[in-house]
């Protein structure tokens, strides 16, 4: 189950035929068109949007289509320090998310504050959103970057699609 | 003494205070008192005509009498200068005059001195915090007694729903 094997056709042999699970498709149709969130915080932004542009092209992962609106995307790289004032926000769009919907916690300062272990720095986005990769670095380089993003489709690719999550796991409950 | 910080001398002498020049940064400190009359002076007297506010400011010294400084910057453009101007606030009575009706450009960074450091301004026109939330309850940030990592409010996080047991 889940293996995409191929199968020949009778006569000369060319692969027509291919046979694999109805979830594999749908994970597959999914990690290959990630469209992030542009939620650049701080310097990590400059990385980010230098693994967009030219040299890097993010969009040979299929991830590059940066929308505005957290309707219209379902990865969210949040992308430099959090301010404990932008934390509401920061929930608001994620729940603005249609789902299913990944976060990745783009370098040091969004894993775990960094440096600045200060009165108004959050220490670790994943204190109010769920994190499903975290990127090291300060900042992260376009190719740690690629990294996470090699890595989430590797988890989405291992993820149920026709089984419901608990509701433990939607909910908005401080974790 | 710089010929500036001597003019202010001659035409306030009971507000002036003291003068510094350090490589060329006059800096002239004033009493709470004569503070707004003589900013005045820097305004709209033809021979200082400083017509920019650079930036308001603000120190604390803890244990000093008088504890909080409140500094501007001011620079004239035509004459392409620049002088300072201080004045000492007692913490039992935080508050100084703003300079808003001068430079106009003074009330965001008035703000910021009485959303950090808690010192309030005289006749400013919308005294409210700037940085932090309007609700924000833990006091002044910049303030040298307080804490470092905050009083808990990073770690708050209001917005999200009890885990129900």
């Amino acid at each position: 189950m889940g293996l995409i094997q191929l199968g020949r056709h009778d006569k000369d042999g060319a692969p027509d035929v291919i046979t694999g699970s109805l979830e594999k498709a749908v994970n597959w149709a999914r990690k290959g068109s990630l469209w992030p969130m542009t939620f650049g915080l701080a310097c990590c932004a400059i990385e980010m949007m230098a693994a967009v542009s030219s040299r890097y092209d993010m969009d040979r992962f299929g991830a590059g289509v940066f929308r505005g609106s957290p309707r219209q995307s379902d990865l969210m790289i949040v992308a430099g320090t959090v301010c404990r004032r932008m934390a509401p926000v920061i929930r608001k769009i994620y729940d603005q998310m249609p789902e299913p919907k990944y976060v990745i916690s783009m370098g040091s300062c969004a894993t775990s504050g960094n440096i600045y272990d200060s009165y108004s720095v959050v220490q670790g986005v994943d204190r109010f959103v769920p994190v499903d990769i975290y990127v090291p670095g300060c900042p992260p380089t376009p190719e740690a970057l690629f990294d996470g993003i090699l890595k989430l489709q590797e988890r989405i690719m291992q993820k149920r699609v026709f089984v419901s999550q608990p509701n433990e796991v939607k909910a908005n409950f401080k974790i | 003494m710089h010929q500036m910080a001597q003019r202010i001398q001659d035409e306030f002498p009971a507000g002036f205070v003291g003068a510094t020049e350090w490589r060329g940064d006059v800096a002239v400190t004033v009493t709470r008192d004569a503070l707004h009359s003589i900013a005045e002076f820097l305004r709209h007297e033809p021979g200082m005509d400083f017509d920019y506010i650079v930036h308001v400011s603000s120190v604390d010294w803890p244990d000093d009498e008088e504890r909080f400084e409140v500094v501007w910057e001011f620079y004239s453009i035509r004459k392409r200068r620049r002088i300072r101007l201080k004045t000492r606030v007692p913490e039992s009575d935080c508050i100084v005059d703003s300079l808003t009706d001068l430079w106009r450009g003074a009330d965001f960074m008035e703000r910021e001195v009485y959303d950090m450091m808690g010192i309030r301004f005289r006749n400013h026109p919308d005294l409210r915090r700037i940085l932090m939330p309007d609700d924000y309850t833990e006091g002044y940030p910049l303030r040298k007694d307080f804490p470092l990592r905050g009083k808990g409010w990073r770690d708050t996080f209001e917005f999200l729903d009890e885990v129900p047991q």
